[in-house]
């Protein structure tokens, strides 16, 4: 049987891993802890990859790595319950088994980001990609410049990982700003869409990486708001979906123009996808 | 004489005023003023007639409908350097909907029968002022029309029946 260790030496094969824990998150989102069953490790990640899980007996889906990168004895993703995957993995419990290959694709640009303006706009379950990203950066904090990171949610009982949205902006150098598309009196924050805080964040638009993930439409008007306030789109990354089988470029399912979203992505700097994003057909 | 000096240097410090003639500038700071609300209270309300608009330096302001037997719907909010009312340029001067201030709110405002009188006299200033206030409103209907695509909505709330 594979090991933790041989998972990227044998990309088709899932590597047994045990559920140390398992958080509901929101109503429809929850979050697990994986351990290698065989217990080897470390088990070493960059933010923005993916791992394929395998629920046995139901089948197999693409979920970005949402926890630590420093943590190296556990997996953690955060998942939306929208399939028949998805909604089985919720009803696991700790001790149970899931198969796991990866982890895969292309990584935020954490490095190229150092000594610089680092800008994170995420809506709803995007901020489960971006997190080991400001994991990585608030753990290195005095390499970068301003870090800002902006969230929509679609009202404030969906806000993700809200605790720690809350803990991140009580921080002296970090800028956290929240928004919701509908609210009712009670609510006493942001309602508006998150292009919206753009404007009103502080950042050098000549000198600031932009890390965005979140639905396209969202993505889309988030990088013209982007590229008004200055950035070109060499400075600006996406976190694409589309629907991934094999997670190494084989099948071609998930190819997007002259990419496979698995391979060469999920993460993209947009000056190289520009030409077909949110074009009909791709 | 003070006062007016001071919404002068507050208008051009604002940037929907960014670029605009003094002499421009001028006219406006004749019909502005300063304002404070505290939290709670209301700015306007819908249905009103659109008599002045703000500028907003402090705070930030829900626009909200009130529909019976509901707590009252925030359609967006609004805060520093934004810019709060638009109907007031556009007949027939109109609130559309409840402004209430969410924190101690301080915003300089702008009498619009006022402005709309100089308007009419300095066409110039009247298209420098559309100008200015079109892409605020082409912005407030992009913003609503995405907020309605509800775009981090369920997906089984939106499957093909």
């Amino acid at each position: 049987m594979p090991t933790a260790a041989a998972a990227t030496l044998e990309p088709m094969t899932p590597v047994p891993f045990r559920v140390l824990g398992m958080r509901k998150e929101l109503p429809d989102t929850y979050t697990l802890d994986l351990a290698p069953a065989d217990g080897d490790g470390p088990l070493h990640f960059a933010p923005g990859q993916f791992n394929m899980l395998y629920h046995f007996g139901v089948g197999e889906i693409p979920i970005s790595i949402s926890g630590d990168p420093a943590a190296t004895d556990r997996l953690t993703h955060t998942i939306r319950s929208v399939g028949a995957v998805s909604r089985g993995m919720g009803t696991l419990k700790a001790g149970d088994m899931v198969g796991v290959r990866g982890p895969f694709g292309s990584a935020w640009p954490v490095d190229e980001a150092r000594g610089r303006d680092v800008v994170i706009v995420c809506g709803g379950i995007g901020l489960a990609p971006l997190r080991p990203a400001i994991y990585h950066i608030l753990a290195n904090r005095p390499s970068y410049g301003r870090l800002v990171i902006l969230y929509g949610a679609r009202s404030p009982r969906d806000i993700l990982f809200r605790r720690e949205l809350e803990r991140w902006g009580g921080r002296l150098d970090t800028y956290v700003d929240a928004t919701v598309d509908r609210a009712t009196g009670e609510w006493s924050g942001n309602v508006g869409v998150v292009t919206n805080l753009i404007r009103h964040s502080g950042f050098d638009p000549v000198d600031t990486i932009a890390m965005v993930c979140g639905p396209e439409t969202m993505m889309q008007y988030t990088v013209e708001a982007l590229r008004d306030r200055g950035l070109d789109n060499t400075r600006i990354y996406l976190s694409m979906e589309r629907n991934m089988k094999c997670a190494v470029g084989f099948c071609g399912r998930c190819q997007f123009g002259g990419a496979f979203v698995c391979r060469d992505g999920p993460v993209f700097r947009f000056d190289r996808i520009a030409p077909i994003f949110r074009v009909w057909e791709f | 004489m003070v006062q007016v000096e001071g919404l002068e240097r507050l208008l051009l410090e604002h940037p929907l005023f960014e670029g605009m003639a003094d002499e421009h500038r001028d006219l406006i700071a004749g019909c502005a003023a300063n304002a404070v609300f505290e939290a709670g209270r209301y700015v306007y309300r819908q249905g009103g007639p659109a008599d002045r608009f703000y500028l907003i330096r402090h705070g930030s302001v829900a626009l909200e409908v009130h529909v019976p037997g509901r707590e009252p719907f925030i359609v967006e909010t609004l805060r520093e350097g934004d810019v709060l009312g638009w109907g007031w340029i556009l007949p027939p001067f109109r609130l559309n909907f409840d402004a209430r201030a969410l924190q101690l709110m301080r915003a300089v405002s702008i009498d619009a029968a006022c402005l709309r009188g100089k308007m009419d006299e300095d066409h110039e200033l009247g298209y420098q002022l559309y100008r200015r206030f079109m892409p605020v409103i082409a912005d407030r209907l992009a913003a609503s029309r995405l907020q309605i695509v509800d775009m981090y909505g369920h997906p089984d709330d939106y499957v093909r029946t």
